[in-house]
This record gives structure tokens, C-alpha cells and sequence, in this order.
């Protein structure tokens, strides 16, 4: 046998949500920087990406990280016309706290966080769930979100019409699905992959 | 070849040229795009190395069942009659048949969340099942059930199992890609779907 998991003992691994920045560790190498070709790069999309033992465990697989890559950035990034910003966010963070992905919802409650500044809103979601009052608006969001999420998927029509209600109009709400539908993606990958490290 | 497929998530979610869900998917191209890129990466690979191409459509159309998707399923069910064992689909459909509860479940670390754990079911093929799929197939399915249900029950002993049923680090990831990129694909065919419904009967 040539290949093992490589999982070491998390310490004091977080237990709980956080906004605060935790870390996250592979169970299985990653490949080394010095192994990365032309192709990989092109893979990781960004450069800067080889720092983090996340992308370049995933970058084994380096067309399918560089599609998704690029369509994380477009769900997310592109906000000249759409949901804003917080409100992706928002919708990532709710199916990472449903989900239980601690180490996603820490990453995303803080850009829901930075881009709203609603932080208290933001923090009652990790606090008390999916259930928390956060205003009408992120409640439908939220809820649409976790409809979403659900296996198999519970979304339906009196989640298009409580988000039309709330003011988001077919743009909008086609972005609500994409930050939802996404975070299962990176959910599973970040649940299943290594686990979270305190933060330092 | 990749020119000739459709687009997956129009085809399954039926948005039809011209219509208001088009319109709403083509001020996102690049998503449009990079959703199919996915799709195309995963499924005409460049390198088949350490995942087959049956392995990978065997293991979406699981998924696909999995979610009770039906369109998905088909559409994974035909590519895999096209590159698998024929009997592969039976005993896929039968796997599906007893692995149906409802997620995301599982445990959380010990804590303030242990309040929250939500016991379910661990999937493990039939013995049928196994002498059919093989080992290796066996092993993608219950890692494909853990990953769609129950993943915050995730420990490294499941990415163990799949090294002993002789997956490599690189299926490992082309794996999990694929599973949860199907996660993804479904929930954006379903959402836009009940959109399209939607916007269809307001302006009724």
C-alpha cells in the first residue's frame, strides 16, 4: 500500500459555529507546491490558491477544481446586476449551518457579516440556527436556502413567492439557488476531505 | 464532442430558448458555462486514469436516485447504460431502493452542538449488491450515501475504506467531486425548475 490518509489529531478542533478564523486540515495529501505543473496552475486559477492545502489537495483533479473555481467566483463575485453581495453570503452560510460544515459557515458568516454589517444577525444564525429571526427579508432567504439543502430537495413554489414578497425579483432569487445549490457542493468537499483547526 | 452536448442543468431544468429563465440564465454566462465545464470535466474526462468512465456514471446516477430526482436519474441512467454493464443498472436501481432516508443528518464534535446530533442510518451494500458492483464500486456508493446525507458524520476512516477497495488520493478527489458536484447540479435543476413554474403561472 502506497497511499494512506494522512489524518493527525485535531487538538481543541472547534466545536462549535464561529465568525472567528479557524483553519482547516486535509486528511489526505495534498500534492507539495513543488510538484505543481503548468497544468495545475491552471487549475487552481489563482496563484496565490497553491498556499492553501485545500486547492491543492483538489487540484489532483485539476479541470474539474478550475470549472468550479470559476463558477464559485461568478456565484458569488459577480454583483453588477443580482443579489447583493451579503445575501449570497447569506445563503452560503445557511446551508453550511444546516449542513454542519462549522469551517464553511465560519468563512461565510464572515463576508455575510462584512457586507451587511449585520453581524448580530449573522451571529443569531450560528447561535440558534436555522430557525432564528433575522427580519423577513433573511428569513426567506434563509428558508429557501435550507428547502434547498435538504435531501431530497424541499424548495418549492411558497419559497419563490415568499422571496418575491420580500422584494427579490427572478435575478435575485436564480442567485439564492446558485449560493444555496454551491455550498452543497463545497460543503461535502470541506465535511469529508479534513476537518477544521482552531483558530490561531 | 464536448460541442454537440447540451447544456445539462437547461436540459433537465427546462428552460426553453427564449424563455424568461434563458433570460435569466444568460445574464449569468459565465455560470452557465462553468456549470457545464464541471459537468464535462467530470464526465468526458481528459484522463480516466483513476476513475472509469462506467465508475462515474454509475456512481452520478446513484446520486441522482438518491435525491429522488427522477429527470437526473434518467439522464445518468442512460449515459450508463451506454458505457456499463447492463445488469450495473439494475442493481443500481435496487441499492437506491433501500438506501432512501432524509438529510443532512449526523453528529457534530462533542460539545455545544451535541444537542443538535441527529442519528440515521450508515448505508452498507447488500451482499448482492457487492458481488455485482465489485469492491470498488461498493465502496463509492457507501462513501456517495455518507457524502449526500450524513457528512458531518465524515471521518478519515471512510477515505480508509476507499484506499483498501483500491481507490488512489486522486480518485479519492475525482470522487468526491463528483458526488457533490451532483449535490449541486440537482438543486440548481430543481430550483430553477420551480422557478420557471413559477414565473409561468404569474403570468398566467
Amino acid at each position: 500500500m502506497t497511499e494512506n490518509t494522512i489524518a493527525v489529531p485535531v487538538h481543541n478542533a472547534p466545536a462549535a459555529f464561529t465568525r472567528e478564523e479557524i483553519g482547516w486540515t486535509p486528511w489526505i495529501d495534498p500534492l507539495s507546491e513543488s510538484e505543481l505543473t503548468d497544468r495545475h496552475y491552471a487549475g487552481l486559477v489563482e496563484e496565490a490558491r497553491a498556499k492553501s492545502a485545500y486547492f491543492r489537495l483538489l487540484v489532483r483533479d485539476p479541470e474539474v477544481l478550475e470549472a468550479r473555481t470559476k463558477l464559485d467566483k461568478d456565484i458569488f463575485y459577480n454583483t453588477r446586476s443580482g443579489l447583493p453581495r451579503a445575501e449570497r453570503e447569506l445563503a452560503a452560510t445557511a446551508a453550511s449551518r444546516f449542513n454542519g460544515c462549522i469551517y464553511c459557515a465560519s468563512v461565510h458568516s464572515r463576508f455575510a457579516s462584512h457586507h451587511s454589517k449585520r453581524k448580530q444577525d449573522v451571529q443569531r444564525l450560528l447561535d440558534d440556527g436555522i430557525e432564528a429571526d433575522l427580519g423577513e427579508r433573511w428569513n426567506a432567504i434563509v428558508a429557501a436556502s435550507v428547502a434547498l439543502t435538504a435531501t431530497p430537495t424541499a424548495f418549492d413554489h411558497s419559497h419563490v413567492e415568499r422571496l418575491s414578497a420580500a422584494g427579490l425579483d427572478e435575478l435575485e432569487i436564480a442567485d439564492v439557488i446558485h449560493g444555496a445549490a454551491f455550498f452543497n457542493w463545497a460543503n461535502r468537499l470541506m465535511l469529508t476531505l479534513g476537518e477544521p483547526t482552531p483558530a490561531k | 464532442m464536448s460541442i454537440s452536448t447540451p447544456d445539462v442543468i437547461d436540459l433537465l431544468a427546462g428552460v426553453k430558448p427564449g424563455s424568461a429563465l434563458d433570460g435569466v440564465r444568460a445574464q449569468r454566462p459565465q455560470t452557465r458555462e462553468q456549470a457545464q465545464q464541471s459537468y464535462l470535466a467530470l464526465f468526458q474526462p481528459s484522463d480516466i486514469t483513476d476513475v472509469s468512465q462506467e465508475e462515474r456514471h454509475a456512481v452520478a446516477n446513484f446520486v441522482a436516485g438518491l435525491h429522488r430526482h427522477s429527470d437526473a436519474f434518467e439522464f445518468y441512467a442512460a449515459a450508463l447504460e451506454e458505457t456499463g454493464d447492463p445488469r450495473l443498472l439494475e442493481t443500481l436501481k435496487a441499492e437506491v431502493g433501500a438506501a432512501l432516508p432524509a438529510g443532512p443528518y449526523g453528529h457534530y464534535p462533542a460539545g455545544p452542538l451535541t444537542a443538535e446530533d441527529q442519528p440515521g442510518p450508515t448505508f452498507r451494500v447488500s451482499d448482492a449488491g457487492r458481488e455485482a458492483l465489485g469492491s470498488r464500486l461498493t465502496a463509492a456508493f457507501e462513501h456517495a450515501h455518507l457524502l449526500v446525507f450524513h457528512p458531518r458524520d465524515a471521518r478519515p476512516e471512510a477515505l480508509q475504506a476507499l484506499f483498501d477497495a483500491g481507490w488512489t488520493a486522486t480518485g479519492v478527489v475525482t470522487l468526491s467531486q463528483l458526488v457533490s458536484f451532483v449535490a449541486f447540479q440537482v438543486r440548481v435543476i430543481a430550483g430553477l425548475a420551480v422557478l420557471a413554474s413559477a414565473t409561468k403561472r404569474a403570468a398566467a
